[in-house]
């Protein structure tokens, strides 16, 4: 059975290429904290499950220390210029799009294939992780038909992908830091402070102001945590459950699903969901890491709005 | 009173951010502090952050993409995605990534939340497909408004993505709020919850994709700047 744990290897593999190749580059003055940062990336995904926790903590915090303390630079791969480019796209075409697109449609097909016809009675893919290993197969499949049409030279793959990863640089784990995070903040019971403070500003017997703190609770409260995972329990226990279900009778179905989507409007907002919204930004080269938040917050206030009246007028009929 | 203590750690996060700190270093300070004054010894939080590090690695799979998207940069995709563009006729901004919310939207209502996103689909084609289509009906772009065409179509990938995923029964959200209220005796099934999710999900269409809409028309109601004669390098 193909598992999570293939793509682990590849994506180890992945990262020891861009170490290689960051240690060797002479443009890049800090070459060897960039080869560490993918280095130490790349035993992760190898040994990470053989390590301890002790062991995965500090690796983390090797991790931190190199970006924190500026020690990761950017790598100036050879690559072509936007000039030979437009050219090379003239002289290509359409064909360009071909291993892009191959990458989606993998995904797309192969988990609609799985999931409802035989071939997912096989058992070959890891159940949770279908989608997530076909877009490794796609990203195989895409390399393979871009090196057959195109012709590269052979590092070309590995010295184009770190000069996109060098662009995202420390970014690139901090969404994984992000979880670990809250990990932490679970631990040490920040969720249940929040969720009583919460619980302490309801007044008695108004619904609309109750249906109002949960879903801005909702929305603040995973603004902090960058997760509306880790908001929802901690709202559902403190204000969704006691207060909007048993005590003004909503329904229970309406007011979690409504409710946790009032908390993915908060992810909109906040840096701290970083995946969303830092990462992004630096793929896009953009001038500000906020750039896309900036975007958004216009989309998620009135859809805030939209999802408190939704659960006022749905939830108590 | 004791108990406000733990919240330290969010503090750490916002003061931290506010001073455009390095996030990573911002956020272990958080929770070493937030492990410390939540009574825990150094040794088990440093343990917890490691143990989560690793259990989440499968968010950090998706760079395995990077190769690929270079290389295709490398022959010219952006430059490519580009000219489609501005051959079909009728194509604005807006309306590109309005279709794409569409379909964003949809995939994701369909379980196939990672078929695209920044890296798959947004940098090498969304992006220079959107930028391209507002070049040509708008004229060059201000170096502002190219930042607001880069951000609408990230954002635009993340709305379609967050209110079109709960729609999908599988969905590990739906998962948990089933599971929050069955601790509770309540007994919800994944379909009941999903169909809750679709009128925020049609206002989410409704509202994100007025505002693409309203950025065409903003763009179209300022002077045309005059086209610049050669692509410019861009940094």
């Amino acid at each position: 059975m193909i598992t999570l744990g293939w793509l682990y290897v590849l994506a180890g593999i992945v990262f020891t290429a861009f170490a290689l190749m960051s240690a060797i580059d002479r443009t890049n003055s800090k070459r060897f904290g960039n080869a560490a940062f993918w280095g130490l990336l790349a035993f992760s995904f190898f040994y990470g499950d053989a390590l301890s926790d002790l062991g995965n903590g500090i690796l983390v915090l090797a991790l931190v220390a190199i970006a924190g303390f500026g020690m990761l630079g950017r790598g100036q791969p050879v690559t072509t210029s936007d000039g030979l480019r437009a050219e090379l796209a003239a002289k290509f075409g359409n064909k360009l799009f071909l291993p892009a697109l191959l990458i989606p449609i993998t995904a797309f097909a192969g988990t609609i294939l799985y999931n409802y016809t035989a071939f997912g009675g096989s058992g070959l893919f890891e159940e949770r992780w279908v989608t997530l290993i076909l877009l490794g197969i796609g990203v195989l499949a895409a390399l393979a038909l871009a090196c057959i049409w195109f012709r590269p030279p052979a590092l070309a793959p590995v010295e184009e992908g770190r000069r996109l990863m060098d662009s995202i640089g420390w970014a690139a784990v901090l969404p994984q830091m992000l979880a670990a995070l809250g990990a932490v903040f679970a631990l040490a019971g920040v969720g249940d402070v929040i969720g009583q403070i919460a619980g302490n500003v309801i007044p008695e017997g108004n619904v609309f102001v109750a249906v109002l703190i949960y879903a801005l609770g909702m929305a603040l409260f995973t603004m902090i945590m960058g997760n509306a995972f880790a908001a929802f329990p901690v709202m559902a226990a403190a204000i969704g459950i006691p207060v909007l279900v048993v005590g003004f009778g909503g329904d229970p179905a309406i007011i979690g699903a409504i409710g946790m989507l009032a908390g993915f409007c908060g992810t909109l907002m906040t840096p701290m969901a970083a995946n969303f919204n830092i990462v992004p930004a630096a793929l896009l080269e953009m001038k500000s890491q906020y750039g896309v938040i900036r975007m958004q917050i216009w989309t998620a206030i009135p859809l805030l709005a939209c999802n408190i009246a939704l659960i006022y007028w749905l939830a108590f009929r | 009173m004791n108990d406000y203590l733990v919240l330290s750690g969010i503090l750490v996060v916002i003061i931290g951010f506010a001073l455009k700190m390095n996030p990573l270093l911002v956020v272990t300070v958080s929770a070493i502090v937030t492990g410390l004054l939540g009574q825990l010894p150094l040794i088990e939080v440093i343990e917890a952050f490691g143990k989560a590090f690793n259990d989440n690695r499968y968010i950090s799979v998706v760079w395995i993409v990077l190769p690929v998207i270079g290389l295709l940069e490398r022959y010219g995709l952006q430059q490519r995605a580009r000219t489609m563009i501005e051959r079909i006729r009728g194509a604005t901004m807006g309306r590109l990534l309005l279709l794409y919310l569409a379909f964003r939207q949809i995939t994701a209502a369909l379980g196939l939340t990672s078929v695209a996103g920044p890296a798959q689909t947004v940098r090498p084609l969304v992006a220079p497909m959107a930028e391209a289509a507002a070049e040509k009906t708008h004229g060059e772009l201000e170096e502002d408004e190219r930042q607001q065409v880069l951000g609408m179509s990230a954002a635009t990938d993340n709305v379609g993505l967050f209110f079109g995923e709960d729609i999908f029964v599988a969905i590990a959200s739906i998962l948990l709020i089933q599971g929050v209220f069955q601790s509770y005796g309540y007994e919800l099934t994944p379909l009941q919850l999903s169909v809750w999710a679709i009128p925020t999900a049609i206002c989410a269409f409704f509202i994100h994709g007025s505002r693409l809409l309203l950025f065409d028309r903003r763009l179209r109601r300022r002077p045309r700047l005059p086209a610049k004669s050669s692509p410019e390098p861009r940094a």
